[in-house]
């Protein structure tokens, strides 16, 4: 247990964060360059997944276990997310025949 | 010291197929490419001796998530052909403002105090045993919540698949 905590300690909480926000920006410039609705999902899930990470390094650094069942709640509600968001855009496919998002903006004013 | 390099590789891997998903043009390759991201970041959960989380990040989004979106988009029949793509100053703005984000994320933390080390001598918490512990004791509510909401997103998306909706 004693060299556990070694391993764990050996790394920063800095280079946790520093990282995650990588990937979160990643995830956020999919968002905006794509037009492929499946992959700006997919953008989404990235984004979740960096934010699930950082909050299982703070959980772990700060040794409260918390942060990992946020976790785990986090992962509950995308896979719910995933579900009927892909539904969706499977029914909007069937309906115009695309997945662009350009041609999704019936909700505008 | 293996664990430093260990970390910095999982890292490089992780970011380098996060640009690949955003970056590939054909939507297979965007998915392959971020399960190979959730690999590598099960792998960060192993370092963190967070071990739970490391299975159920394999089981649900390596596994699950991903399967139903390569179902989504075989069934689509989405291909490199038929990807719409947005002009190149859009692209530009897009990865200048992600840019522009970072940078403030890096501003805002540089300055924030984290304390130092580990604060406590009980590195066992990623565990099953004592994750369940906490999920049953504390946070019974938002478990049982949880399964409610995976039942209403499953009725949910049956009823909006239906064909003959």
């Amino acid at each position: 247990m004693e060299e556990t905590l070694q391993t764990i300690q050996s790394i920063p909480l800095e280079h946790y964060i520093w990282f995650c926000a990588t990937l979160f920006v990643i995830g956020v410039i999919g968002v905006l360059i794509r037009r492929n609705a499946i992959i700006i999902l997919m953008s989404v899930e990235l984004m979740l997944n960096a934010v699930n990470l950082l909050l299982a390094a703070f959980s772990v650094h700060h040794g409260d276990p918390s942060g990992q069942v946020f976790v785990f709640f986090i992962m509950a509600v995308a896979a719910a997310e995933v579900a009927v968001g892909l539904a969706i855009i499977v029914m909007i496919y069937r309906n115009t025949g695309s997945v662009d998002i350009n041609i999704m903006n019936k909700l505008k004013w | 010291m293996l664990t430093q390099s260990l970390f910095y590789f999982l890292s490089f891997l992780a970011v380098f197929s996060a640009l690949a998903v955003i970056i590939a043009k054909n939507p297979v390759h965007s998915v392959l490419y971020l399960v190979l991201t959730f690999f590598a970041i099960t792998g960060h959960y192993i370092l963190l001796n967070a071990q739970f989380l490391a299975i159920v990040n394999v089981i649900v989004y390596a596994g699950a998530i991903m399967v139903l979106f390569l179902f989504v988009l075989m069934l689509l029949n989405l291909n490199a052909e038929t990807e719409p793509q947005k002009p190149l100053y859009i692209k530009l703005a897009g990865v200048i403002s992600g840019g522009l984000l970072l940078l403030v994320l890096i501003g805002a933390l540089k300055t924030v105090d984290l304390p130092a080390g580990v604060t406590t001598n009980e590195p066992g918490i990623g565990l099953v045993e004592n994750l369940g512990m906490v999920l049953f004791n504390e946070f019974l509510l938002p478990f049982e919540l949880a399964s409610v909401l995976l039942l209403t997103a499953m009725v949910g998306s049956v009823l909006i698949g239906r064909k003959e909706a």
